[in-house]
């Protein structure tokens, strides 16, 4: 039986390397991340170092498994930027006709990552082009300035990265310049209370996400609905899982981690390592059936085709037709 | 297009600034001190207003006068905890210790009133709104610079002309002359910081309709109203919030002509200059 011990990061690195840290002191068997690229970044060099497996299951920057460390216990169940970004351009381009595309990036690691790997994307792909490049802080209230310079540029559409919060604010801000060009989201805004927070616009951003509860479950989301109804009474029915994407990868994630060391026979680093990078068991998870999820050259678990766009209608995400 | 989007909405964010900027001077005029969880305080304004409103669905009005009260009592915490007892010693550690002061209440409202940004629910002043060369105002962007300039004229009256006002200004200028004239210099201090305290409340009361409510959503703010009070001279009330306009307008337009990359780095650097001037000055005039 696994046991779980939690530590909060704050969404801060510092802060998350001291509980890294910490939870490494307890003998922990892996570390699993939350939602902050820029924490995860600062925490996988010191796991990597200190031989301890890192799952990520929400953080989707590239740099986290990708992160050149041999050997590499980074692990990921959860989407990669370098393959989202090339998704919402053409998810822009397909869906709403969109050429020119302008980017809202939050001013952090996670942004920085994004901006290169979306210009990279627009650039191997003639349809749609990056009409300019703009920033804001996790703490702006207002991004007006920064979209009017987008708008001036001539974007038709928008590429927003950035968390719950802050996107809100984009949102708001675009509500006040009356520019109502399509927005495309990375996830980050699923991490919170994002209709809330952004108001009646809330549902005009389409967004992507690796799992939805809503729809016809399968067998596994039947199973997860229910015991997450049992363990948690405020949960009535998908509508209250808070943070599905999170959820949906942390289960998968879990199971596999499971299955790992269960082959491994220990709870050694390096045999878990090489259990998970050459798991002998298919396992049927959430997002879809895992054979050989992760093998020495690849740590990511998902990929593109194992991504959905969706949209907020009310409080729930539900899949854009 | 571009250039009037920077300035309405320069003008909008500065008044922010600008309101919470008040804070410092009230208590710079008053004990030539400054109270730097300034932003924590606005926040606590913002968090206990949306947990009395929305959260125990408590009237409005007594929402606002609560987070209000308590702003004002926080300010006396401050000043009591994090700056007596240092001044009464000479030193000037008491500008660390309300800056610990602030992280320390920003960690127990991100205990008890949770990680999770809030929204405060829609209202007549922000769903209503009048457009501006392009740009949709909401009359809570009108109003926060009204009753900033109203605030600034009110404490430019009453410094200059009541009798508790000059009391105030006295205690700075010679703190036993003013013993001897009856003021009771004490009060008169913890007014100001109360005061200060009650002035941030109406700062994060006021935001928060526009903004996200979290316990670091005064952090940036403090700063940026420091820095303005700084650039305004910190003397007068009115400097304050014109300083506070001009900061905001300038953001707007360095984000608008420059590009968002540039914003702090270029607003920032003229309040290191302004505090190098400042310096300067104290040096030249000891």
């Amino acid at each position: 039986m696994l046991e779980l011990v939690q530590r909060d990061d704050e969404s801060a690195p510092p802060k998350g390397l001291i509980a890294a840290r910490e939870l490494m002191s307890q003998n922990v068997v892996a570390i699993f991340g939350g939602i902050d690229t820029p924490v995860s970044l600062a925490m996988v060099p010191v796991l990597n170092k200190e031989k301890c497996v890192h799952m990520g299951v929400w953080a989707a920057g590239t740099g986290i498994t990708r992160n050149g460390a041999n050997p590499n216990y980074a692990f990921r169940v959860s989407a990669v930027d370098a393959l989202v970004d090339v998704k919402l351009l053409k998810f822009a381009h397909q869906k709403f006709g969109a050429k020119k595309a302008g980017l809202m990036l939050i001013n952090n690691p996670w942004g920085q990552g994004n901006e290169k790997r979306l210009v990279a994307a627009s650039q191997a792909d003639s349809a749609i082009a990056i009409a300019g490049v703009e920033k804001f802080e996790a703490g702006d209230v207002d991004m007006a300035p920064q979209l009017a310079r987008l708008k001036e540029g001539g974007a038709d559409s928008i590429i927003l990265v950035g968390n719950a919060a802050p996107g809100a604010q984009v949102m708001k801000s675009r509500e006040r310049l009356d520019w109502m060009v399509p927005v495309v989201s990375h996830w980050g805004i699923s991490g919170g209370r994002f209709p809330e927070l952004a108001g009646p616009t809330a549902g005009q951003v389409d967004f992507v996400q690796t799992y939805s509860f809503f729809g016809k479950q399968g067998p596994v989301g039947q199973r997860v609905l229910a015991a997450l109804e049992k363990k948690y009474p405020s949960i009535k029915g998908p509508q209250d899982v808070f943070s599905p994407v999170g959820t949906a990868d942390a289960y998968d994630a879990m199971n596999i981690l499971a299955l790992a060391i269960a082959q491994a026979g220990s709870t050694d680093p390096d045999a878990v390592r090489a259990a998970l990078e050459d798991l002998k068991a298919s396992y049927e998870g959430l997002i879809k059936t895992y054979t050989r999820p992760f093998t020495a050259e690849n740590h990511d678990a998902l990929g593109p085709d194992d991504y959905v766009m969706v949209h907020y209608e009310g409080d729930n995400i539900v899949p854009v037709n | 297009m571009l250039i009037a989007t920077a300035i309405i909405s320069g003008l909008g964010l500065g008044s922010m600034y600008g309101l919470l900027a008040l804070g410092f001077h009230v208590t710079h005029a008053v004990s030539r001190t400054v109270n730097f969880a300034q932003g924590a305080t606005m926040m606590l304004g913002a968090v206990v207003c949306f947990t009395f409103w929305v959260t125990l669905k408590w009237p409005l009005l007594i929402a606002v006068v609560l987070a209000l009260a308590v702003c004002a009592v926080w300010g006396l915490v401050v000043e009591r905890v994090a700056v007596r007892p240092f001044v009464a010693r000479g030193s000037n550690s008491w500008l660390i210790a309300t800056v610990s002061l602030g992280i320390v209440l920003e960690n127990v409202v991100l205990f008890t009133f949770g990680k999770d940004p809030r929204g405060m629910p829609p209202g007549l002043l922000t769903s209503s709104a009048v457009t501006i060369a392009g740009l949709r105002v909401q009359y809570l962007q009108i109003l926060i610079p009204v009753i900033g300039l109203m605030l600034a004229a009110g404490l430019q009256a009453f410094f200059a002309t009541s009798r508790h006002g000059k009391a105030l200004l006295a205690v700075v200028q010679n703190k036993d002359a003013a013993r001897l004239m009856g003021i009771r210099v004490e009060r008169v201090i913890e007014a100001a910081f109360a005061l200060s305290g009650l002035l941030a409340g109406v700062a994060g009361i006021l935001v928060a309709p526009l903004f996200t409510i979290s316990s670091t959503m005064g952090t940036l703010f403090g700063i940026k109203a420091f820095a303005v009070a700084i650039l305004g001279g910190i003397e007068s009330a009115w400097c304050v919030v014109l300083a506070g306009l001009i900061y905001g307008v300038a953001e707007g337009m360095i984000t608008a002509l420059l590009g968002s990359t540039y914003t702090q780095i270029v607003t920032f650097g003229p309040v290191s200059r302004s505090l190098c001037a400042r310096m300067d000055c104290s040096a030249g005039c000891s």
